[in-house]
């Protein structure tokens, strides 16, 4: 009886720093969302932020579906775009009627905008999920890309929607010219919608998600329709999406067909999957990381796409956790005390692992060179693709990366399994 | 009394194959009913028909009186009638914890909903920490179901289908693949667990069948040959012939 009072004393103390420690990342997070600007005040990082912000918003919604419903959606941006679409056209409305609308409110009318469409058209799309769910959103996303070329008065044709986020009623003084004001906006949002979304997985339909997810036969013996499950699960998102796009389209003044294409589909697909569909943090790592790699690649290379499409088969092969589960696997050796058995050798394999970085990214610029790219100007140092230094170079740090980085990451095999054994054996790993 | 389970006339063709033909199978309130019969009888398929995972091509099954042949498995899951799998069929990447709390949820009332927090429904609380109490895996409650032991994964099997409250419990060879004392193991959790319950189940080991069941049905070839108690079971010509026969000799 002692054994069992204190076990639960113990677990009622772990639930107390547990919840501490929950509320203690969220307002760290919120710190941070205000400080930052603050710090970095040029207006480039002001946008990359802004930015990032509807990254996150979008990649949080995506992983509604991917990741909590098992849901691969490849046209996921038809949301989005459409609460762009929904945002710019209340925006205009409420000029023209002179409605007493203040902008932060506009992003209820976008994500409203995307809902209203996961409503009509999801109940068809989740009847099944896998491949067929896959394929009809593939479908839903061009048919949609399509119209918004065809419809002009409502997608605005090639020019798409334009607005003046300026011109709504102010609010507490703002007039949302400046970019600082959108970015506390964009910000104000994602904290908003960070906790929603969050919350919905700790409700009883987010974890029917979770179960729809990994076992949607046995879900319907436990008195549960995996299509209601489903249908709830795809408006949520739908919802969040378009709020995430009518945030996109405040911050640019416009929408249009690119908003709801193939493209934006692929990327917070790319996103969400790199920073790791398992838990709700991975998402905003991913939209950190690529948009962070779209903005920067974008301005050093010409064949950035093809950096994106080698980031994403590598941690599809081999990290298919993403981000958040390399970071999460080392959660049982940290409480294990083991952690630090595994670190010589991360560093030791550090130094071939770039060799070999940077060889791939020579010979990619190499044969983009040749291909018609731009001239080569890596980490500021200028290289000539014609010379048969470069070439040599190349090939040395490629192979020799390669031969040698294989033994380290050996190591980092061998130096891992004994440190989960440890932790294994000290009950941290199941 | 109406039966907890009156199977009447069903049939079931894959094409031109008639897996189940003409079957009648009535389930008494209460009983712990066992079904036996060789490899490839229509065991697995007789459960299918029964809990709406297969419809039958014709024939009608009725749960506690009501029509419920035709309905999705859902909808009969919230009449009562809970199943579980012989080949184990849990939530692989969710925590024993939360496998139960799923199971405990529309039965509670939650269904759907999207406005509370699941953490804090007391009554789901304490009903998914019985029944884990339960099932003796208490122990092991925040680890992923798809890490447990086989015997482990058997009884959260077990646990899952029980955690909704059903009346009527079918359990599809829960003993299948475990070993002597695991098996002793799994008998008195089903026994306990079922009691006051309609308990229908699939099982190959006889030790099993005899020791548990008030009446016992031998389907061979989709069509049940003989319906009595173990006493009966054991006596009747055709049964030895058709079925207890392979293993006398």
């Amino acid at each position: 009886m002692t054994t069992v009072s204190t076990s639960t004393s113990k677990a009622a103390a772990d639930q107390a720093g547990g919840s501490l420690r929950f509320y203690g990342v969220w307002l760290i997070g919120i710190a941070v969302l205000i400080v930052l600007p603050l710090v970095f005040s040029s207006g480039g990082s002001l946008t990359s932020f802004s930015l990032i912000g509807i990254a996150i918003v979008f990649a949080l919604s995506y992983n509604i579906l991917l990741g909590q419903t098992g849901l691969l959606s490849f046209g996921h941006a038809v949301h989005y775009g459409l609460g762009g679409f929904a945002a710019c056209h209340m925006m205009n409305a409420v000029v023209s009627h002179g409605w007493p609308i203040p902008l932060p409110f506009i992003p209820l009318f976008g994500g409203l905008g995307g809902l209203v469409f996961a409503i009509i058209i999801g109940w068809v799309m989740t009847k099944r999920a896998g491949t067929v769910f896959a394929m009809i959103s593939l479908g839903i996303g061009e048919l949609v890309a399509s119209s918004s070329l065809i419809l002009r008065s409502v997608f605005g044709g090639e020019a798409g929607i334009t607005t003046d986020r300026t011109a709504l009623p102010k609010m507490l003084g703002w007039s949302f010219g400046p970019q600082l004001q959108v970015y506390y906006l964009i910000a104000f949002w994602l904290v908003l919608s960070a906790i929603a979304m969050y919350a919905l997985t700790r409700t009883p339909l987010g974890r029917i998600s979770n179960a729809v997810r990994d076992n949607p036969e046995r879900v319907q013996f436990i008195g549960y329709d995996p299509h209601v499950v489903r249908y709830l699960a795809f408006c949520f998102a739908g919802f969040f999406a378009g709020v995430a796009g009518s945030l996109a389209a405040i911050n640019f003044e416009i929408a249009n067909s690119a908003y709801l294409g193939a493209i934006q589909s692929g990327l917070v697909l790319f996103a969400t999957f790199i920073g790791g569909t398992a838990y709700f943090f991975g998402p905003i790592l991913g939209a950190i990381l690529v948009t962070y790699l779209q903005l920067g690649l974008t301005n050093v290379t010409s064949v950035w796409q093809l950096y994106f499409g080698i980031i994403f088969i590598g941690i599809v092969m081999f990290a298919p956790g993403g981000i958040a589960g390399l970071v999460m696997m080392h959660r049982p050796l940290v409480r294990a005390g083991t952690l630090w058995t595994v670190i010589p050798s991360y560093l030791v394999a550090i130094v071939p692992t770039v060799a070999l970085a940077c060889g791939v990214i020579l010979t990619i610029e190499i044969i983009a060179r040749y291909s018609g790219g731009d001239a080569i100007n890596l980490f500021g140092i200028a290289f000539n693709p014609a010379s048969r230094v470069t070439w040599i170079a190349a090939a040395v740090l490629l192979v020799g990366g390669f031969l040698v980085a294989r033994l380290t990451w050996r190591r980092i095999a061998d130096a891992w399994d004994r440190a989960a054994t440890v932790a294994r054996d000290r009950g941290y790993l199941a | 009394m109406t039966a907890a389970i009156e199977v009447r006339a069903v049939e079931k063709r894959f094409g031109n194959v008639g897996i189940i033909r003409d079957l009648n199978l009535s389930v008494a309130k209460g009983e712990r009913h066992a079904i036996i019969g060789p490899n490839g009888a229509g065991k697995s398929t007789t459960f299918n028909l029964i809990s709406g995972h297969i419809k039958p091509t014709s024939g009608e099954v009725k749960l506690n009186g009501d029509l419920i042949s035709g309905l999705r498995p859902f909808e009969i899951n919230r009449r009562g009638l809970s199943r579980s799998f012989q080949v184990t069929n849990v939530f692989a990447r969710m925590t024993v914890w939360e496998n139960v709390r799923c199971a405990v949820l529309w039965a509670t009332g939650h269904r759907y909903a999207f406005w509370k927090n699941v953490d804090s429904l007391p009554e789901v609380r304490e009903r998914t920490a019985q029944i884990l109490d339960d099932i003796h895996l208490t122990h092991r409650r925040d680890v992923p179901a798809g890490l447990l032991t086989y015997a482990e994964q058997r009884e959260l099997e077990i646990g899952i289908t029980i955690a909704s409250g059903a009346t009527v419990v079918m359990l599809d060879e829960p003993t299948a693949g475990m070993s002597h004392a695991e098996t002793d193991r799994a008998v008195s959790l089903i026994r306990r667990l079922t009691e006051e319950k309609t308990l229908v189940i699939v099982e190959h080991d006889m030790s099993v069948v005899f020791g548990l069941a008030d009446r016992i049905s031998v389907l061979v070839y989709g069509h049940i040959i003989a319906s009595g108690t173990p006493e009966e079971i054991r006596r009747d010509p055709k049964v030895k012939e058709a079925y207890l026969g392979e293993e006398a000799h």
